[in-house]
């Protein structure tokens, strides 16, 4: 990757991003392919998926079978470098000794950050999710509608290339037709779900992931993604034809290296690079966002870990894609005489407002599935279906206690095996020799587990700020982090888990976890589904939020966020589509802006 | 996620329990220390044995960023620290546990006591837990093999060592003198089971027939669909 040397680093580029995951991936494809010269900030090392992924190695050609340890916290083959929950010289600190007021922070230190393990799961918000509080009151509304978004949630579907179908069903938009790639096969687990689960009325439909099932048609999608810019439909179809369909084996977590997926690594950044509009500035640790006399950003301090000095890139335009915490640790460190509360703050809401998804599980067996015939169910490296929300005119009438929704996510297939005993000692009990190996065998497929990813409610006991005394190993204050659930979504938890319970007695089996769990410790604790959003909200009123509708803060015109930071609610649908929608939207915006001169 | 977190996950179940795994194994890793004051008590005999037999390794691990698309055998990464006497015993029990059958090759054949060398000698937490149940635990099974039959449990007769095994299999069952024995021999089992299924025997064992490039994706075959009286609907 190309770095920027000292004699370079006087030059002044149109827009500085900081940050190179989803939103900042996004950011820069648009900004250089419409000819903007942009300069990235990368915290962690250079990354290269094509030659540092695990493919098909086997638990045993890896350390300890693969499994998490401290130094590789979601198993050796996952593809995160130098991350984790915690982050050797990069603390953070939690305001309340109590566990269950504590956020989990999921921080990658490589090129590409999250989205190079994350599951590809890419749902679409509904029209329902941006107007959350005009529906049922809770939390805020977004200052866009759904209709603002619908076309770049096209065309990142059309770029990244997104598994699925339609189904027409409530707040679950469809795509164009023939944006979507074929959803693959379902599973047997997956489909005996399917057929007991209509007894509870509930739907199983196929998840859309961001998975090729068949190569890119790169003869036509880029000029519909580029529509008059030909130079840009030859770099992005060039990109395309180095993609492969999917060959059905080895885990999305792992990235790949065939680029049948999407990460940030394989998508955006080579054809933003192709441009010759962007360098990227690796083991850059952003310290603040730095202010001109005439009141906006010109450039970003950033510690270059390498030497420990503190460097400077300057542009014209300033974008934060950093992540919900990274961001708002950025703006509050970002002190001045004008903004002594940090930058964009006039407000007072950097920081407020953090939300994560609401996550908690539930396994069983299901003896029907036992002693299959075996058969290779390793398909697409992550879920082929799920189960969208699915009551929400009965909410609507008030007929449950928690506002919002949640999706299930599950599994259950004969999956590689490894790193752990596929017999867990419950079943297993007493036996061992060929009996032992009979029944590993025999329960082999047949254990399933479900999990909800719910909507969290915005609340005022969930936020970050500076820690007053704690800093950095380069001085730097640290986020301090408040974390609180409310009813809303222990609620929610109570009905998922009984739910689960009677999906699985629906299908004849039994419920393996506890079920003798409170909705409060079966919940996930805060941050650790890694779907963290808000800190800057956008809305319609520079009083009560940090940006506009274009996520351009309020108070510097030149100054952007494209991560989950202006998420005004998250919904039960995974974050990271619709950051890439929300930044191919607001690149546009900043290209038109700068055009007409108005940054 | 991410879960785990988080995240889509691959397969729930495993997400499932590691992440409950997880979440312990990270609250200890941010507890300050490790050490001898904060092993679990494991009662009289030789469970509570000297610190010369569960002294932790002193290595490092492999680090933040190790390169991941390597392929990796036992002694890659630290030193194996079993001694000759504890591998005999553990490839003994384990191929008690995972015999050669009709449904593949013993423990031993697929160098299941590498791995558990391999994970009894990290320098990791969870690891070193595991080493301060296993390593007295090994002990116990040669000395209660020479209190019954004088013998060491390699050169025990089949039937002779499944009397021992019987008394030990579960926790559950055991009379009070082979509580600790029995929690032993659940988690060696685990381990041994972990390592095995992990090997391509272990998987054609089990009847996982995946990790192979493929050009299309089918679904379950038709016998699959006929036995769970299911149709594939993703057409």
């Amino acid at each position: 990757m190309p770095i920027i040397t000292g004699s370079k680093s006087d030059a002044e580029y149109d827009v500085v991003i900081v940050g190179s995951g989803a939103g900042g991936g996004q950011m820069a494809y648009t900004l250089t392919l419409a000819g903007l010269k942009c300069v990235m900030l990368e915290a962690g090392r250079a990354y290269n998926p094509d030659v540092e992924t695990s493919m098909f190695q086997r638990p045993d050609q890896t350390p300890l079978l693969g499994v998490a340890t401290p130094d590789k916290q979601m198993g050796f083959t996952d593809a995160t470098i130098d991350g984790g929950w915690e982050v050797p010289g990069e603390p953070y600190t939690q305001a309340s000794t109590k566990p269950e007021e504590h956020f989990w922070w999921w921080r990658p230190r490589m090129l590409g950050g999250r989205t190079n393990h994350w599951g590809r799961i890419s749902l679409r918000n509904g029209p329902y999710d941006f107007k959350p509080r005009s529906r049922d009151g809770f939390g805020f509304d977004w200052p866009i509608r759904y209709a603002d978004l619908d076309p770049y949630y096209t065309r990142v579907e059309m770029l990244i290339g997104v598994y699925g179908s339609n189904e027409g069903l409530e707040n679950t938009p469809n795509s164009p037709p023939g944006v979507l790639l074929p959803p693959p096969k379902g599973r047997a687990a997956e489909l005996y779900l399917q057929k007991h689960a209509k007894k509870l009325g509930i739907p199983v439909i196929s998840i859309h992931r961001a998975v090729l099932t068949r190569p890119l048609d790169a003869d036509t999608i880029p000029a519909r993604l580029h529509p008059g810019n030909p130079w840009a439909q030859r770099i992005v179809a060039d990109s395309m034809r180095r993609r492969a369909a999917c060959f059905w084996a080895t885990d999305c977590h792992r990235g790949c290296n065939i680029r049948a997926n999407y990460q940030s690594t394989t998508v955006h950044l080579p054809p933003a690079l192709e441009t010759g509009n962007l360098e990227i500035v690796p083991n850059a640790h952003a310290r603040e966002v730095t202010l001109g006399r005439d009141g906006k950003a010109n450039g970003v301090l950033y510690i270059d870990k390498k030497t420990g000095q503190e460097a400077r890139v300057k542009g014209k335009v300033v974008v934060l894609a950093a992540s919900s915490g990274e961001s708002v640790r950025i703006l509050l460190n970002s002190k001045s005489a004008q903004f002594p509360r940090g930058l964009a703050n006039h407000s007072g809401l950097v920081g407020k407002y953090i939300m994560d998804s609401v996550g908690a599980s539930v396994s069983g067996q299901i003896p029907a599935l036992e002693n299959l015939p075996p058969h290779n169910e390793d398909g697409a490296g992550g879920p082929h279906l799920y189960i969208p929300w699915w009551l929400y005119r009965e909410q609507l009438g008030g007929k449950f206690n928690f506002a919002r929704g949640y999706h299930v996510e599950f599994g259950g297939s004969r999956g590689m095996p490894g790193g752990r005993s596929p017999l867990p000692d419950d079943l297993a009990r007493g036996t061992y020799g060929t009996k032992y190996k009979e029944e590993a065998r025999r329960f082999f497929g047949s254990q399933v587990g479900y999990t909800c990813r719910g909507e969290m409610i915005p609340n005022e006991n969930s936020f970050a700020e500076l820690d007053p005394q704690v800093k950095d190993r380069w001085g730097i204050p640290v986020l301090r982090w408040h974390w609180r659930w409310s009813d809303q979504e222990l609620n929610m938890v109570d009905h998922a888990t009984k739910t689960f319970a009677a999906m699985i007695g629906a299908m004849g089996g039994k419920v393996r976890s506890r079920q003798d769990r409170s909705s409060r410790d079966a919940i996930e604790p805060g941050g650790k589904v890694i779907h963290e959003v808000g800190g800057a909200l956008m809305g319609a009123d520079a009083r009560n939020s940090v940006c506009n509708g274009w996520s351009q803060t309020w108070d510097v015109k030149n100054l952007f966020l494209s991560d989950a930071a202006p998420f005004p609610s998250n919904s039960d649908k995974n974050p990271t589509l619709t950051i890439m929608a929300l930044a191919w939207r607001t690149a546009d915006y900043i290209v038109e802006q700068a055009r007409k001169g108005n940054l | 996620m991410k879960t785990s977190q988080r995240n889509g996950i691959r397969d729930t179940v495993n997400a499932l329990d590691a992440s409950r795994l997880s979440r312990r194994t990270v609250m200890k890793w941010f507890a300050a220390a490790t050490g001898a004051a904060n092993l679990p008590d494991l009662g009289p005999g030789v469970f509570a044995a000297s610190s010369s037999v569960t002294a932790p390794p002193t290595t490092h691990g492999y680090g933040t960023d190790p390169d991941v698309s390597g392929y990796y055998k036992p002694g890659d990464f630290w030193p194996l620290t079993l001694t000759a006497a504890q591998r005999e015993t553990a490839i003994s029990l384990a191929d008690v546990i995972l015999p050669a059958d009709h449904l593949g090759p013993a423990a031993s054949d697929v160098r299941v006591t590498d791995f558990l060398d391999e994970w009894l000698s990290a320098p990791y937490p969870a690891q070193q837990k595991d080493r301060t149940v296993i390593m007295p635990g090994l002990q116990w099974l040669e000395e209660e093999s020479q209190r019954r039959f004088q013998t060491p449990f390699k050169s025990l007769g089949k039937d002779q060592q499944r009397v021992i095994c019987d008394d030990i299999c579960w926790p559950a069952d055991a009379a009070a003198r082979f509580k600790k024995a029995a929690e032993f021999f659940v988690r060696f089992r685990t381990l041994a089971a972990s390592a095995y299924y992990s090997t391509e025997a272990g998987w054609k064992a089990l009847g996982y027939v995946g990790n192979v490039a493929m050009t299309s994706f089918d679904g379950p075959p038709p016998e699959v669909l006929t036995k769970l009286g299911i149709e594939q609907t993703v057409k």
